[in-house]
């Protein structure tokens, strides 16, 4: 009674992630999901897409046709994205930040096709997260000395005084978190929306929810995708700061300018 | 101490209800946000994409916080986590 007291009538409402079969993985269960099943949809449309997208640059036209100017759009589009924050240093992260929004944007369009967009699942979020806060932090070593970095760590204070060493980590630990949760949030709400409307209306609902799908799917999805590539590439490009090549390639050079 | 389990729900309910509110200040914050981009492009027109992209990423991060307590309130409603 408990439960329905709660969601009295709303027993149609469903935007859970669903098992589908479980396997013994060195002694503890796992489960295929639906999630699981979606992101297997969304990649092989994707592979289709890069695939013929292939084809088409490979034999492109001096005159350009419908779907190679569309690509060209979008390859442009990818690549302002990368140049806007980092200029020429963004040049080895555009195949990152390409795909990255490519298959965010794809899992969030899929609300339109009635699956249930794998980004509504915090598994498929963090490890997104993750990949960024590696990147950001490899990137700041790879171009910053162990010096400047301590300096940025303990920045508002003197770097003789750590104090302030504790909140910068937290402060860093913060990001992959803040970047997942949002675009989980963003879309899990959207997903929500759409399952209430189905479920509480269902005898009404045919049709204006087209309206509704071209906001949480379209709108929030293309808005979502877009804010999280841009601040992966805002926050690598703050964490490499000011330095033009890498710490090995400063070194070299200043070990041959002394031996010449 | 013990709590009957309707009881549980209903303060969860009403919990949900509480954490929602945390939408307030980003709605706030994002309609300064759209006002001051409004702004921007009355004054100069030409830069109306770039101005576009900055308020939306700003808004998008205002979000987040409005967005906790969205969590918050389904994890108290769907996954019931003081129930036993």
């Amino acid at each position: 009674m408990n439960h329905h007291l709660l969601m009295s009538g709303a027993d149609g409402v469903d935007f859970m992630i669903h098992g589908i079969f479980s396997y013994n993985l060195f002694g503890h269960e796992v489960w295929i999901t639906t999630s699981h099943v979606c992101l297997l949809i969304v990649v092989i449309c994707l592979l289709i897409f890069f695939f013929v997208g292939g084809q088409v640059f490979r034999h492109a036209k001096a005159i350009p046709g419908n779907f190679q100017c569309a690509l060209e759009f979008a390859v442009e589009f990818l690549d302002g994205i990368t140049d806007g924050a980092m200029g020429k240093k963004g040049k080895g992260f555009r195949n990152y930040i390409g795909t990255l929004f490519l298959f965010i944007l794809f899992s969030n369009i899929s609300g339109l096709l009635g699956l249930r967009p794998p980004t509504a699942d915090y598994g498929v979020t963090l490890p997104l997260g993750l990949i960024t806060f590696s990147l950001i932090r490899i990137n700041e070593v790879r171009f910053n000395s162990p010096w400047a970095i301590w300096k940025d760590k303990c920045s508002p204070l003197p770097p003789w005084l750590p104090i302030w060493l504790p909140i910068n980590i937290i402060g860093d630990c913060a990001v992959p978190v803040s970047l997942s949760l949002r675009l989980f949030a963003n879309i899990l709400s959207g997903t929500v929306m759409m399952a209430l409307v189905y479920g509480l209306l269902s005898k009404i609902a045919i049709g204006w929810p087209a309206a509704l799908h071209v906001y949480f799917d379209l709108f929030s999805g293309a808005i979502q995708t877009y804010v999280f590539c841009m601040l992966t590439v805002t926050y690598i490009g703050s964490a490499i700061g000011d330095a033009e090549e890498t710490v090995f390639k400063r070194m070299f050079k200043k070990s041959k300018e002394k031996t010449a | 101490m013990e709590f009957n389990e309707n009881f549980i729900l209903g303060c969860s309910a009403i919990g949900a209800g509480l954490a929602v509110i945390a939408g307030i200040g980003p709605g706030v914050g994002q309609g300064i946000a759209a006002g001051y981009g409004a702004s921007a492009v009355g004054r100069n027109p030409g830069a109306q994409g770039k101005i576009m992209s900055t308020m939306l990423l700003g808004q998008a991060v205002a979000e987040t916080t409005g967005l906790y307590g969205l969590l918050i309130a389904m994890l108290l409603l769907f996954v019931k986590p003081f129930t036993n």
